[in-house]
């Protein structure tokens, strides 16, 4: 069982990482990679939703849509519930907890339609984990996402210095270095340890 | 056929009982606002610069709604702004003192001795990463001049003349954003009306501040003996006055043999 959970979490997080492995969740990525400070706000507020989304939409697939025969609108009913669950979390949080409401501030709805949630509940039924591997996949796939946003950010920090042809400049850059930092995390593929 | 109708009723219900559940988490959960935290917002400058010490305008607003925060700490704002801040919360202004950002050099172009010539991006972070923190100059506590601060200032009021950052008070709303720009923490806060402040901020020994400026405080020690109200100390070979004390005498600026206090150059 542990092994199962740790190989699980080293896959979401380096092997097949969202970002640079299957291309979820860029749009955020190259969006929120100004500055550290956003990137962080942004890591975390994606690793809470996915880590929520992924129990929330295992309880819903596995006691709704499964015993009804009705697994062809799994896409429509977890867009249903992430929304709703974010809209009730942002909630709660402004209610209860003004401290981590105002940490995540304007991250936490911005979010909700960001397809690396989707992504990470639909692998979960992809890859028929139970309730307890489909949340550590989704918090792991989370820190995955914080890892690569983070590293970026630096990078990207780093960047507004460097000397780069003029052509290059502003977006092309990223998109570039962005792609570098793919290649780098392909070297993780091979990684095997169970 | 029954399938259809079971994901109509699955989904439609499923959508239903989020809606009434969101209903009703949004009546459990609302946050009254305050109507006045509204009014607070409207009356300060919005510039959101943290002056303040708050996060933002929002913040400053929903601390002076708590009473923590006091009216007349919005500085872009002014007396303008405490005085409507104090209107809608009922109290009275009280005087806002005016602060101005301080650049502690005097070290002007020609007057400082360089080490290397240096060509890098024209940033003064990027600059003090390298050979040993201080870009060319050899003072490793002076203003190099490449102007974060100036890109900084939302009021243009800050501007590099003669190689140094220079503060035109006038404009300067005392946000202190150039304060944080800079590497080498050399801009303070001061109060508007302050002439006499030490406009160097090396701790070098005496002699090895001769031998790389011109301005540089040796740390001599003669304001200090000058003053009347004790309002100047050294230390780390580098005299500061606090301006809380200071009575604007010009007796420091008068025996200042390095001319830096109320700049006599």
């Amino acid at each position: 069982m542990l092994t199962s959970l740790i190989s699980i979490s080293l896959g979401a997080i380096l092997i097949n990482n969202f970002i640079f492995s299957q291309f979820l969740g860029c749009c955020p990525f190259l969006g929120c990679s100004n500055k550290m400070s956003t990137a962080t706000g942004m890591s975390v507020a994606v690793i809470f939703v996915m880590t929520l989304a992924s129990a929330m939409c295992w309880i819903v697939n596995q006691y709704l849509l499964v015993p009804l025969k009705l697994d062809f609108m799994q896409t429509v009913a977890y867009i249903l519930v992430i929304a709703v669950l974010v809209q009730f979390v942002e909630m709660f949080l402004k209610k209860s907890i003004p401290s981590l409401y105002s940490a995540m501030g304007i991250y936490l709805p911005l979010i909700t339609t960001n397809c690396a949630v989707l992504g990470v509940v639909l692998l979960n039924t992809e890859k028929s984990y139970n309730f307890l591997e489909s949340t550590v996949y989704g918090c792991t796939g989370g820190i995955g996402f914080a890892l690569a946003i983070i590293l970026f950010a630096s990078v990207r920090e780093r960047l507004e210095f460097a000397d780069y042809p003029k052509a290059f400049a502003g977006f092309s850059i990223c998109l570039v270095s962005a792609s570098l930092f793919a290649l780098a995390f392909m070297g993780f593929s091979g990684l095997k340890i169970f | 056929m029954s399938t259809v109708v079971w994901a109509l009723v699955v989904l439609g219900s499923l959508g239903l009982v989020f809606g009434v559940l969101l209903a009703v988490a949004g009546k459990i959960f609302a946050v009254e606002k305050d109507p006045k935290e509204a009014a607070v917002r409207a009356a300060v400058a919005g510039a959101n610069c943290g002056a303040c010490g708050y996060p933002g305008c929002d913040g400053y607003a929903a601390a002076v709604i708590r009473g923590e925060a006091p009216v007349n700490s919005c500085v872009p704002g002014g007396q303008a702004a405490a005085e409507k801040i104090a209107s809608i919360m009922g109290v009275e202004a009280g005087g806002s003192e005016r602060y101005v950002a301080f650049v502690r050099c005097s070290g002007t172009a020609g007057h400082t001795k360089e080490k290397f010539s240096y060509e890098g991006p024209s940033s003064c972070l990027a600059a003090s990463r390298l050979g040993g923190g201080s870009g060319a100059n050899v003072c490793t506590a002076g203003c190099m001049g490449f102007g974060d601060c100036v890109a900084a200032c939302q009021f243009d009021a800050m501007h590099i003349v003669d190689g140094i950052a220079k503060v035109n008070r006038k404009k300067c709303v005392g946000c202190m954003k150039c304060a944080e720009a800079c590497p080498k923490k050399l801009i303070t806060k001061v109060p508007y009306g302050a002439t006499d402040i030490v406009a160097c901020n090396s701790t070098e020994k005496g002699a090895a501040v001769r031998k790389f400026c011109d301005f540089g405080c040796i740390g001599c020690g003669l304001c200090k003996k000058e003053c009347p109200v004790d309002a100047i100390t050294v230390e780390n070979n580098l005299a500061v006055i606090d301006q809380s004390k200071c009575i604007h005498c010009g007796h420091c600026s008068d025996i200042c043999p390095r001319h830096i206090i109320r700049d006599k150059r």
